[in-house]
């Protein structure tokens, strides 16, 4: 292994044995454990785990950057062969203004708001003694390097006049400015749309090649990791499990904790009637919390009292090491979660649908500064299926849930119909049957569980209120349905503070369920959880569906979770419906130019490269939407004149399957037909 | 444009502040009181009399008609007249205005620089035991009353000491330098309590900007340190703490109350408080609010410099 | 079926502490907290019980002893009546801490009322309290209680009266802002989609969130209402005499430091300012608590 104290002078960064920890109230907090990896000259090594694993406290190692309570109990960080922590004061800054360079997320906050771009670059070259003039050209080059195409004005904006991709395309220009020798990025994509995040990912990419500096990606998102990295280390609690070759790492993993992670993940176009996503039991251990034999042992099948006894060293296993005692063993893990669910369920589509909703639109604000968040949306929901809505953020989907809760009242003239009978549009005005029927399970749960409630009085209340138990009778029905969601009853006097994120959203999910909706609304339900929790949380959804014969319309941005979960699939874009039809057609196509760039711009955890079509700049302001087809300005298969002038209707290419453009589908079909080859979407039966 | 905007928006929302405040002063003056003319005569006064002194002020007419010719009057400068001095009340208020300025200025100039330095200094200790002491000791010179500030410090420096006179009041025809030294101790109340307000201010902004994200990218630069700090951390620290000061001015030349009438100023808050004492109705009408248009502008002017100083505002966000 | 994920050993006892507790055990660490807390006790304990135990009569002066520098026999003093300034200042404590806190608790209440319906209902009731905080916020505290006691005329109740409605719409606008972010939050959607009325979800949904910024505002507007009652004091709007009050006794007196006097008004004057600070302290205290 590469912990030997002496690294060879070619590394960019060698970490060995490092041990940090944070002071909390008086005690030492333990983050990071015997901590070792090495990232030669011009490699792209990856640091991935889920959250709380330490992964960002590495990169703040790496620049010596530690909050305030953080010290190093032991081990050493050379960066350029050069040992980080016994540097001089001003060796450092020599050394942070020459060697390594750092971008994280968030750009809007990782630039100074009341400087101007241009200042906040030139001062980097200023620092190495280059005049003002030299250095604002310089800037411009660096900024035209990131693709920026027209510089100049970028330089004199306030980094909140540029959207979040521009800030973090000026971020990375800056970090390069130095030509580092390491190059950090901590998450540097994640808040990003999707199609945004695809651009900056592949200006890093393209960026590798033109400049040899070494690469530390730091990412909780293992597709991202496989794209962008030659080698990857698998954080766990603060120890490297495992690492290896991502390409070996990730189509054979050799520690339990990978094997699980990989398992977690709804990909290669599998879906709920394929079977439920395994899962990994147990919890992350709590920060600082002593430990005895492997860190993984209690949430680990293989574990036996060697495992929990020694705590395993990092095994060579040629050119690639794993954490684990039983690593020949680790891929047949034993599965935690059983595959087989309930057959899924048969959609009456004869039948009338549930849920009817026509010509709806919402417009918020009034005079000059009118926002059409929603436009003319026709959709229909039967009882028993799940509807998928994808799009970008600013696409409407959220709008479109609370308008149907009720949250927000549509326009006047928007029709939704429950049952055939139309329904109020704010849910005072609902009788308690419609209040009943319409329910909805949050993106965070935090938010949405009032933290000064236990347990047992969130979903009592929803009980007494929308299924109206009697007192008496309430206690059991908690009980089955804590029970229902997999919660354990001891749960039940706790307060959500106490509680892991993945158990809140059980918590949630029991209250949306208490009044036996017809229709649930899932707005990002995942998204902020560990994909470990997703997995679990995802066949949660599945099985109550499966048991209840409830409706969801599940909103997710991750095109992964929406597939296996929904029958049909909604894309919006700029309030307007752009598709929508069986999610097998969407995905396979032929499908309308935006939802092809939405999927074009998820990276493959397989790391294989497929046809792109990339988007241009990001979604236009509603306030003053593009005229004729809405996504003209950026749809890379423009016609002509007809897409600005002429607003295209949902034509059905299949039957069930509408798409809003001027390409007739079949053509959409040949132009898709050779990229629907190559794309890795073919629908696959688990193994 | 945008600037403008807020400009606009500021300039109006004040505008029925002042409103709303007439309102509040008219009623405190002339509504709560119910008979004004018993008000002033005490309760054994005869009947007629009361009568007769409603007549004459004219407190007898109706409430709208009687706020109408009030506020028409003030906003042309004629404050009426003062039941005490038996004259127009806007010449005092002018004189007491103008006194008030001094003392504020003194204060100010002593303070803000003070203030400023000691929370940036707290800040960039924090935890250590300097900047214990300076938070404790700033927040305990802003809550005392500043009667008690100024009677320990006239006892100290006034009568121990015997280093600075104890009257505020310089003999006529005094210099500008006499009438600073003059000032001196009466401001050093005041001095106190903005001192723990703006300093705190201070230290809790360059706390925060000192953790932001911002900070940590110049320092990762590689930037000296006094670059980080000057360019990165006080540029954005401070834009809070200068609203604050400038809301502040209308403090130091209202609130003065107190300190005005403990070493015997006439400055405005010294003439509200004779006014208040004397029962003296239009005087006290006028004075409290001249305090609060004074106020009024004061915030105002700390909105408006904070709009064009945070290029957020001034430049909003291109669509 | 069962997934183990969720049943396994999952928060042990030691996580199961709640945030209450927490806060406590914050509290009882800051030293702020516990010297401000003393502070405060002691004089509570002389409002309480100060009368029972002076060494003289607060109210009657001894005429052949006005004046008198600190002796064994009057620790702090005569004044000008001749009583000593030791019981009064033991006693003085009373009066301010009934008004005070009384104040304190009227603001608190019409304050989080008014708070809660302009934070949760917006719109027109909302702007109307906005204007009207910015118009009370635009006048110094003491020049609108003067204005307002000048016209009711003074007592110890109007001047309950006159600080508690004063601080109503500056503790609303705390309370208001507190509730604007809660309003923000999912839970209040997820309980108008239980069909809850709006009372219920103010009171019960928002109301318990809100209650640690709403503490830390009053044990702040507690301090300003004692700095607030001991300063209309001294000007003569406050407490009356005969009352033992500190701010009426350095009114009386301040006049006399002049001539060697001191002791007529210092400890007072310490006794103001060591109950501000305490009370303060606490409010540090409890705000640094909360805040974390």
């Amino acid at each position: 292994m590469s912990a030997a104290p002496t690294a060879p002078a070619a590394d960019a960064l060698t970490v060995s044995d490092l041990e940090l920890a944070y002071r909390v109230r008086g005690h030492d907090r333990q983050v990071l454990r015997k901590l070792s990896f090495r990232i030669g000259r011009g490699e792209s090594y990856g640091l991935v785990g889920e959250s709380g694993c330490g992964k960002s406290t590495v990169a703040l190692a790496a620049v010596r950057y530690l909050p305030r309570n953080g010290r190093i109990r032991g081990g050493q960080v050379l960066v350029d062969g050069r040992d980080l922590f016994k540097l001089g004061d001003s060796d450092l800054r020599q050394l942070r203004a020459t060697t390594v360079s750092m971008v994280y997320q968030d750009p809007g906050r990782a630039l100074n708001p009341s400087l101007r771009i241009g200042r906040q670059m030139g001062e980097i070259f200023a620092l190495r003694g280059i005049g003002k003039a030299e250095a604002h050209d310089r800037a411009e080059a660096m900024l035209q390097r990131v693709r920026i195409a027209d510089p100049r004005p970028v330089l004199h904006r306030y980094p909140h006049q540029l959207s979040g991709g521009m800030q973090q395309r000026v971020a990375i220009a800056m970090a390069l400015s130095i030509e580092p020798k390491l190059l950090i990025l901590d998450e540097p994509t994640t808040g990003l749309d999707a199609t945004v995040e695809a651009e900056v990912l592949d200006l890093i990419a393209r960026l590798r090649g033109e400049i040899s500096t070494s690469v530390l990606f730091i990412s909780h998102n293992l597709a991202v990791i496989a794209r962008m990295c030659d080698r990857v280390g698998v954080l766990y609690a603060g120890t490297l499990v495992e690492e290896g070759a991502t390409r070996d790492l990730f189509n054979d993993p050799r520690h339990p904790y990978t094997v699980g992670l990989l398992r977690c993940l709804p990909r290669r176009g599998r879906r709920k009637d394929h079977g439920r996503l395994d899962t990994i039991p147990g919890f992350l251990p709590a920060p600082g919390s002593v430990m005895q034999g492997c860190i993984f042992a209690e949430r680990c099948a293989l574990a036996d009292d060697l495992c929990r006894r020694v705590e395993p060293d990092l095994v060579d296993l040629g050119g690639r090491h794993s954490r684990c005692h039983y690593h020949d063993k680790a891929p047949g893990l034993p599965r935690a979660t059983p595959s087989d669910m309930a057959a899924p369920l048969a959609i009456a589509r004869e039948q009338a649908p549930v849920l009817t909703v026509a010509n709806l639109a919402k417009t918020f604000g009034s005079g000059l500064h009118r926002v059409r968040a929603l436009s003319g949306v026709n959709l229909e929901l039967w009882s028993g299926e799940t509807l998928g809505l994808v799009g970008e953020s600013g696409s409407g989907k959220s709008t479109l849930a609370r308008v149907l809760l009720g949250l927000t009242a549509p326009d006047s003239d928007s029709r939704v119909e429950l049952d055939g009978k139309a329904l109020p549009g704010s849910t005072d005005d609902r009788n308690p049957e419609q209040v009943k029927a319409l329910q909805i399970v949050f993106q965070n749960p935090d938010s949405a569980l009032n933290r000064s409630h236990s347990v047992k009085g969130l979903i009592g209340r929803s009980l007494a209120k929308l299924a109206k138990v009697a007192r008496g009778d309430r206690m059991a029905r908690l009980v089955a349905l804590t029970r229902a969601v997999r919660l354990a009853d001891r749960y039940l006097s706790v307060r959500p503070r106490q509680l892991s994120g993945g158990l809140k959203q059980r918590v949630a999910i029991a209250r949306a369920f208490a009044g036996d909706p017809r229709i649930i609304v899932c707005d990002e339900p995942t998204s902020a959880l560990d994909v470990s929790v997703q997995a679990a949380i995802l066949n949660l959804l599945a099985d109550l569906q499966a048991e209840r014969r409830v409706s969801y319309i599940f909103i997710s941005h991750d095109l992964g979770t929406v597939r296996y979960l929904s029958d049909r699939i909604a894309v919006l874009y700029l309030g307007r419906l752009m598709e929508i039809g069986p999610a097998e057609s969407v995905f396979n196509g032929p499908h309308h130019p935006y939802t092809e760039a939405l999927l074009s711009a998820v990276p493959a955890i397989d790391g294989q490269s497929r046809e792109r079509i990339r988007l241009e700049g990001e979604i236009p302001s509603a306030i003053n939407p593009p005229s004729g087809c809405v996504f003209h300005t950026r749809c890379p298969r423009k016609l002509g004149e007809i897409c600005e002038l002429h607003e295209p209707p949902l034509l059905a290419s299949e039957p069930g399957h509408e798409i809003r453009c001027h390409i007739p589908a079949d053509v959409l079909a040949g132009l898709q037909h050779i990229a629907v080859d190559e794309k890795r979407f073919p629908s696959r039966l688990p193994k | 444009m945008n600037f403008f905007r807020v400009l606009c928006k500021r300039l109006l929302l004040s505008l029925i502040t002042l409103w709303l405040l007439s309102l509040l002063v008219f009623a405190g003056g002339q509504l709560l009181p119910g008979d004004v003319g018993r008000a002033i005569l005490g309760p054994l006064a005869d009947a007629r009399a009361v009568a007769n002194l409603d007549h004459q002020l004219g407190t007898d007419r109706p409430l709208l008609v009687q706020y109408w010719d009030w506020i028409s009057h003030f906003v042309t400068g004629d404050m009426s007249m003062s039941y005490l001095f038996r004259a127009p009340v806007a010449p005092f208020i002018a004189t007491a205005l103008m006194n008030s300025l001094k003392l504020a200025a003194v204060a100010f100039i002593l303070v803000v620089p003070l203030s400023i330095f000691g929370g940036v200094w707290a800040a960039l200790h924090v935890g250590r035991a300097l900047d214990r002491i300076i938070s404790v000791a700033g927040l305990s010179a802003t809550v005392l009353p500043e009667f008690v500030t100024g009677i320990v410090l006239i006892m100290i420096f006034g009568v121990w000491l015997d280093w600075l006179p104890i009257g505020a009041t310089w003999p006529e025809g005094s210099g500008p330098l006499t009438q600073i030294y003059y000032l001196i101790l009466p401001s050093l109340p005041l001095v106190l309590v903005l001192f723990g307000y703006i300093a705190r201010m201070a230290r809790a902004g360059t706390i925060e900007a000192l953790d932001a994200d911002y900070t940590r990218t110049a320092v990762l630069k590689g930037l000296p340190r006094r670059v980080v700090l000057w360019r990165h951390v006080l540029r954005n620290a401070l834009l809070p703490t200068i609203t604050v000061i400038a809301t502040q001015v209308g403090y130091l030349i209202g609130g003065l109350v107190v300190v005005e009438h403990l070493f015997h100023y006439q400055g405005i808050g010294g003439l509200i408080y004779t006014a208040a004492r004397g029962r003296d109705f239009p005087m006290l009408e006028a004075g409290v609010l001249t305090v609060g248009i004074i106020f009024t502008l004061s915030t105002l002017t700390a909105d408006l410099l904070y709009s064009a100083l945070n290029p957020r505002i001034r430049f909003g966000a291109v669509e | 079926m069962s997934a183990p994920a969720e049943t396994a050993g999952a928060a042990d006892s030691s996580t199961l502490r709640t945030a209450r507790h927490d806060r406590l055990r914050l509290l009882l660490r800051s030293v702020t907290f516990l010297a401000g807390m003393a502070i405060v006790l002691f004089w509570v304990g002389c409002a309480l019980f100060g009368a029972r135990l002076v060494p003289y009569d607060p109210y009657s002066g001894d005429l052949l002893n006005t004046l008198g520098p600190p002796t064994a026999d009057n620790w702090f003093g005569t004044d000008q009546l001749g009583r000593d300034v030791f019981s009064r200042v033991i006693v003085g404590a009373r009066d301010i801490l009934t008004v005070a806190p009384l104040a304190t608790l009227l603001g608190t209440l019409l304050g989080t009322a008014l708070g809660l319906m302009a934070g949760y209902f917006r719109g027109v009731i909302d702007d109307v309290l906005s204007r009207i905080i910015d118009a009370v916020n635009a006048l110094p505290l003491i020049i609108i209680a003067l204005l307002a006691l000048v016209a009711l005329g003074t007592s110890n109740t109007t001047v309950v009266i006159v600080i508690g409605v004063i601080f109503a719409p500056i503790i609303a606008r705390t309370v208001r802002a507190a509730v604007l972010s809660e309003r923000e939050l999912d839970y209040v959607g997820a309980a108008r989609l239980r069909g809850e009325n709006a009372f219920y979800i103010m009171f019960i949904e928002i109301l318990p969130n809100i209650v640690p910024p709403i503490l830390v505002e009053t044990t702040v507007r507690l301090g300003y209402a004692i700095f607030t009652v001991a300063t209309l004091s001294f000007l003569g709007f406050g407490i009356q005499p005969p009352s033992a009050d500190w701010g009426l006794a350095i009114s009386d007196s301040y006049g006399l430091i002049d001539g060697g006097f001191w002791w007529t008004v210092l400890f007072d004057a310490f006794a103001i300012a060591s109950l501000v600070v305490g009370v303060n302290l606490v409010a540090d205290g409890v705000q640094s608590a909360f805040e974390t």
